[in-house]
C-alpha cells in the first residue's frame, strides 16, 4: 500500500508540471495584461510598457516561465503583481478557507447522497423513490449561484437567521458556532448538485446489487431487512460509489469558484476569479497548482478507501 | 428508516444551537462596517489607482493639500500654506509642525522629499512594485528640502493641475521609516498621518483601521472602521438588508428605490467628475464626417438611458467636462436633444446611406462603466431607428482596454468609455488632443484633431490664473460640443446607503469616502 501511495504521489509531479505550462500558455494567450488591469483607464501604451518593465513582464515568455520554474523549485512562488505580496502567503491563507467549505460540502453530499440513493433503491418506484428522485433531479438541474442567492434572500434577508456573507462575524465571532453559522448556506449550496449525482449513482448501484443472488440468499436465510440492505448490499454498492465521490471532490473545488464569490467566502476560488481577470499570472499559477494537487490527493484517498473496502482490488 | 429520523433530529438540534444565540452579531457602537466592492490591492497610496482603494487610503493618510469639503478645490492639509513662482514652475510649501506618522516618526521635509523621489525615480532603492499614477507628477523636475519644514518642487514647465494632483491619492504622504522598515511589505503595513491608523488586514475578509487620537485635525468620533470586500452586488445588497454592514457603496440601480423608500436606511447621492461617453472613430467610416457624429448625438435618447437603464443614478451629459468641475463647466451648453428626425436628416446630409454598417465595442463591466451591456444595447436600438446597422462586439474589461486604447482604426466605429478625473485638464488633455493620438501615447482612440482645441488646452494647462483657465476650458467645451468627437451620454452620481443611525455621513465629488466626522449612535 505504501509503495502504491508513493507511486501515485510521484505521478503528481509530471501532472503539475504539465499543468503549469498549460496555465502559463493560456494566461499568455488571452488578451490583456496585469499592467492594463492595474492602470485601468490610464493604460496608455507608454504607461503599460513602463509598468511591464517594472513587473519584469517585458522579457520573452519562455524566459519568464523558466524564471518562475527556477524560483518555484527553490520554494519561491513569486510575488503577486496586483496584491503586492508573496503568492504562497495568499494561496495558503485562502486555501484553508476553501478546504473548510469544500470539505464540509463533500461530507454533506456524501451523507445525503448515499442516504437518498439507498432510500430510492429500496423503495424503487414507490412514492418515497418518486419524491426523492424529484428533489434529486431538481437539485442537479438548479444553477448553484441562483440557489445561493435564493438562500441568502430567505435565510439572511427575510428571516435573519444566518449571515449572508463572509466566514466569521466581524465582531464577537471567531469561534466554532460562528464558523458553522457562516458555513451553513454556502456549504449546502455547494453540496446540492453533488448530492444529486451521488444519489442517482448510489440508487443505480444499489439496485444492481439488490438483484444479485447473494442478496436473495441472505433474505432467504432470514437475515433481517436492515442487515441485508446495509451489511450485504450497501457495502458492495459503495465500492462503485466511492470513486465518484472522489470525482465530486473536483466538482466541489470547481464549484467553490462561484459559490465563494456569491457568499464572499475568502477562499481560493474567489481569489482565482480575481487573479484571472487581472491577469495576475503568478497568483493564478500558484492557486491552480494547489487546487490541482489537492484534487489528485482527494482521488488518491478515494482509491485507497475503495481498496480497503474491496479486498479484490488489493491484488 | 429510523436512522433518517435520528439524523433529522440531530441536524435540527445543531441548527437550533447555531442559530439561537442572537441570530446575527451586531456591530458594537463606535465601529462602522463598510461594504466595499472588492478587496484593496494595496494600502500603499502610490501603488494603487482604484477608487475602491482610495476609500480606505484617504482615511489613513494625508496629502500636502486636500479637497475642501464638498468641492474639488484645494485647501491646506499637511502643508499650511504655499507660494507659486510667477512663471508657475516653482511651488514652495510650508509644512505643518508637530505632526507625527502613526509609527511615531516625525512628518517633515525629509519625508516629503522621500515620498516623491521614491515615486518618480525608477532607480530609487524603494521604487519597488508598480507606481501606476506616478505620471501625475511627471512634470516634477526636482523636489528638495529648503529647511526642515519647507519643501520646494521645481517643474519642467508650468502645470496648473499640480496642486489638484497633490490632493489625489498618489500625493498622499507615507512614512519613510515604515517604508524602510517593511520594504516590499509596506503595502500591508501602512503608516500615514491620517485620522485613522491601520490595525489589521485579513485577506478578502476585512481591513480594520482605528482612531488616531493624536490626529492634527481632531480625533474622529468613531473608534474603528472595518472595510469588508463583498464582490457580488446582490450579496452586498443582502448584507446591507440583513444588517451585516453599516455602509454600502455603489448601490446597483435596481436596488436604489428599496433603500430610498425604507426608514431604516439613508440613501446618499453625489454627482462627481465622471463622464460616460462613446468614442467615435473620426478617422474613417461614417464618423469621419462631423455631421454624422452630431447625428448620433441627436439619435440617442440619453434621458431614457439615464432614467430607465441607470434608474436615475446618473444625469445626462452635455459635453466633455462634467458639471462637478463647477468653475470650469460651461453652463450655456445644453445636452444634444433627442431628435431622431434631425439625426436622419444630418446622416443624409453627411452622405451616410441608410443601412450603413457600424461596429460598436461594448465592455462587460469595468471601472465607472455603470451598466455597459444594457446601455450598449439601448444605444444600438436608438441608432438602428435612424438607419444605422450597428453590430455590437462585447469584450471583458481588460481585453476591451487592450483593444480600445491602441486606437479604433481598422477595427471599430465606436466604443464605450468612462473616466473619473480630479481636474478639468485631465480627460481632454489625455483623450482629445492631436498629440494624444494612441501612437503618441495618449487615449485619443478616435483620432479627433482640432488645432484650436489643442491650443486652448495647452494654454489652460500652463496658466496659473483660475479665471483664465475657466474661460479657456469653456471655449474648449463649445468647440468640442460642436465637433462631437464623442457621443456624450451621462455623468454618474455615485451613491451610498447607510443604516439610519449613521450620522454626519456625506459623499464627496472626488468620489473619496471621508469618515473623519462620521459617528454612529
Amino acid at each position: 500500500m505504501a509503495a502504491y501511495i508513493a507511486k501515485r504521489l510521484l505521478a503528481l509531479i509530471p501532472v503539475l508540471f504539465g499543468l503549469s505550462i498549460i496555465v502559463f500558455l493560456i494566461m499568455a494567450l488571452i488578451p490583456g495584461d496585469p499592467a492594463t488591469a492595474i492602470l485601468g483607464s490610464y493604460a496608455t501604451p507608454e504607461n503599460v510598457a513602463r509598468l511591464n518593465r517594472e513587473l519584469g513582464l517585458d522579457k520573452p515568455l519562455p524566459q519568464q516561465y523558466l524564471i518562475w520554474l527556477g524560483n518555484l523549485l527553490q520554494g519561491d512562488f513569486g510575488r503577486s503583481f496586483i496584491l503586492n505580496r508573496p503568492v504562497l502567503d495568499e494561496v495558503l491563507e485562502r486555501f484553508g478557507a476553501t478546504l473548510i467549505l469544500a470539505g464540509t460540502s463533500l461530507v454533506l453530499c456524501s451523507i445525503f447522497g448515499l442516504l437518498a440513493g439507498i432510500v430510492s433503491a429500496v423503495r424503487q418506484f414507490g412514492w418515497t423513490d418518486r419524491i426523492v428522485t424529484f428533489f434529486v433531479l431538481i437539485g442537479i438541474s438548479m444553477p448553484s449561484f441562483w440557489l445561493g442567492l435564493l438562500l441568502i434572500l430567505l435565510f439572511a434577508v427575510e428571516w435573519r437567521l444566518l449571515p449572508a456573507s463572509g466566514m466569521f462575524a466581524i465582531y464577537g465571532g471567531g469561534d466554532l458556532p460562528d464558523l458553522i453559522r457562516h458555513l451553513t448556506l454556502p456549504a449546502i449550496t455547494l453540496a446540492v448538485v453533488a448530492t444529486g449525482v451521488i444519489a442517482r449513482l448510489t440508487r443505480a448501484s444499489m439496485l444492481e446489487v439488490l438483484r444479485q443472488d447473494y442478496v436473495r440468499t441472505a433474505r432467504a436465510k432470514g437475515v433481517d431487512e436492515r442487515s441485508v440492505i446495509f451489511k450485504h448490499a450497501f457495502k458492495a454498492a459503495l465500492v462503485s460509489v466511492i470513486p465518484v465521490i472522489g470525482i465530486q471532490a473536483g466538482f466541489v473545488l470547481g464549484g467553490a469558484v462561484y459559490i465563494e464569490t456569491v457568499f464572499q467566502w475568502p477562499g481560493i476560488g474567489a481569489m482565482l476569479v480575481n487573479a484571472i481577470s487581472t491577469r495576475d499570472i503568478l497568483l493564478v499559477q500558484g492557486g491552480v497548482l494547489v487546487v490541482a494537487a489537492s484534487y489528485v490527493l482527494f482521488n488518491l484517498v478515494a482509491d485507497v478507501v475503495q481498496t480497503m473496502i474491496d479486498p479484490r482490488l488489493k491484488s | 428508516m429510523r436512522i433518517l429520523h435520528k439524523l433529522g433530529l440531530g441536524l435540527g438540534l445543531a441548527a437550533a444551537l447555531v442559530a439561537a444565540p442572537a441570530a446575527i452579531a451586531q456591530t458594537p457602537p463606535g465601529v462602522l462596517v463598510v461594504g466595499q466592492i472588492a478587496e484593496p490591492q494595496s494600502l500603499d497610496p502610490q501603488h494603487v489607482s482604484a477608487v475602491n482603494d482610495f476609500r480606505i487610503l484617504m482615511n489613513v493618510y494625508d496629502g500636502l493639500v486636500r479637497y475642501k469639503d464638498g468641492t474639488l478645490e484645494v485647501e491646506p492639509a499637511l502643508a499650511t500654506d504655499w507660494t507659486i513662482s510667477d512663471d508657475g514652475t516653482e511651488y514652495t510649501f510650508h509644512l505643518r509642525a508637530g505632526v507625527k506618522f502613526h509609527d511615531g516618526s516625525p512628518f517633515n521635509a525629509e519625508a516629503v522629499v522621500f515620498n516623491f523621489q521614491r515615486m518618480i525615480d525608477e532607480d530609487h532603492p524603494y521604487h519597488t512594485g508598480s507606481f501606476p499614477l506616478s505620471f501625475y507628477f511627471s512634470s516634477v523636475k526636482s523636489v528638495e528640502a529648503v529647511d526642515d519644514m519647507t519643501v520646494k518642487f521645481t517643474l519642467t514647465e508650468p502645470y496648473a493641475p499640480f496642486l489638484s494632483n497633490l490632493a489625489y491619492p498618489a500625493g498622499l504622504i507615507v512614512s519613510k521609516a515604515a517604508v524602510e522598515q517593511f520594504g516590499e511589505d509596506f503595502d500591508r503595513n501602512p503608516s500615514g498621518t491620517g485620522a485613522f491608523r491601520f490595525a489589521e488586514w485579513q485577506s478578502n475578509t476585512r481591513v480594520v483601521i482605528e482612531r488616531n487620537d493624536d490626529y492634527w485635525d481632531g480625533a474622529p468620533p468613531l473608534d474603528a472602521v472595518v472595510y469588508r470586500p463583498i464582490t457580488d452586488a446582490n450579496t452586498r445588497v443582502a448584507s446591507m438588508l440583513s444588517g451585516e454592514i453599516d455602509v454600502m457603496v455603489e448601490v446597483p440601480p435596481d436596488n436604489v428605490a428599496t433603500f430610498r423608500d425604507s426608514p431604516d436606511f439613508m440613501l446618499y447621492e453625489q454627482a462627481g467628475p465622471h463622464l460616460w461617453f462613446l468614442i467615435l472613430n473620426a478617422k474613417e467610416g461614417p464618423f469621419a464626417n462631423k455631421l454624422a457624429r452630431q447625428a448620433v448625438n441627436y439619435a440617442v435618447n440619453k434621458k431614457s438611458l439615464v432614467d430607465n437603464v441607470l434608474q436615475g443614478t446618473a444625469s445626462v451629459a452635455s459635453g466633455p467636462t462634467p458639471p462637478a468641475f463647477n468653475w470650469a463647466y460651461n453652463e450655456s451648453l445644453d445636452p444634444y436633444p433627442y431628435d431622431p428626425d434631425k439625426a436622419r436628416a444630418l446622416l443624409a446630409e453627411a452622405g451616410v446611406a441608410p443601412g450603413t454598417k457600424v461596429t460598436f465595442y461594448v465592455t462587460q463591466g469595468g471601472s465607472g462603466m455603470l451598466d455597459p451591456v444594457a446601455m450598449g444595447t439601448a444605444i444600438q436600438a436608438d441608432l438602428d431607428a435612424v438607419g444605422l446597422d450597428v453590430s455590437i462586439e462585447t469584450y471583458e474589461w481588460n481585453t476591451f482596454l487592450g483593444e480600445v486604447n491602441p486606437g479604433l482604426e481598422g477595427k471599430a466605429d465606436m466604443a464605450e468609455m468612462a473616466w473619473m478625473t480630479n481636474d478639468p485638464d485631465t480627460l481632454p488633455y489625455l483623450a482629445l488632443r492631436t498629440e494624444a493620438w494612441p501612437d503618441k501615447g495618449g487615449f485619443n482612440s478616435g483620432y479627433y484633431s482640432n488645432p484650436e482645441v489643442d491650443d486652448l488646452l495647452a494654454r489652460a494647462r500652463t496658466s496659473t490664473d483660475q479665471a483664465e483657465r475657466a474661460s479657456l476650458y469653456k471655449q474648449m467645451q463649445e468647440i468640442v460640443y460642436d465637433d462631437a468627437p464623442w457621443l456624450f451620454v451621462a455623468n454618474w452620481k455615485q451613491n451610498a446607503v447607510t443604516t439610519a443611525n449613521v450620522q454626519n455621513f456625506s459623499l464627496q465629488p472626488s468620489f473619496f469616502l471621508l469618515l473623519q466626522k462620521v459617528r454612529t449612535g
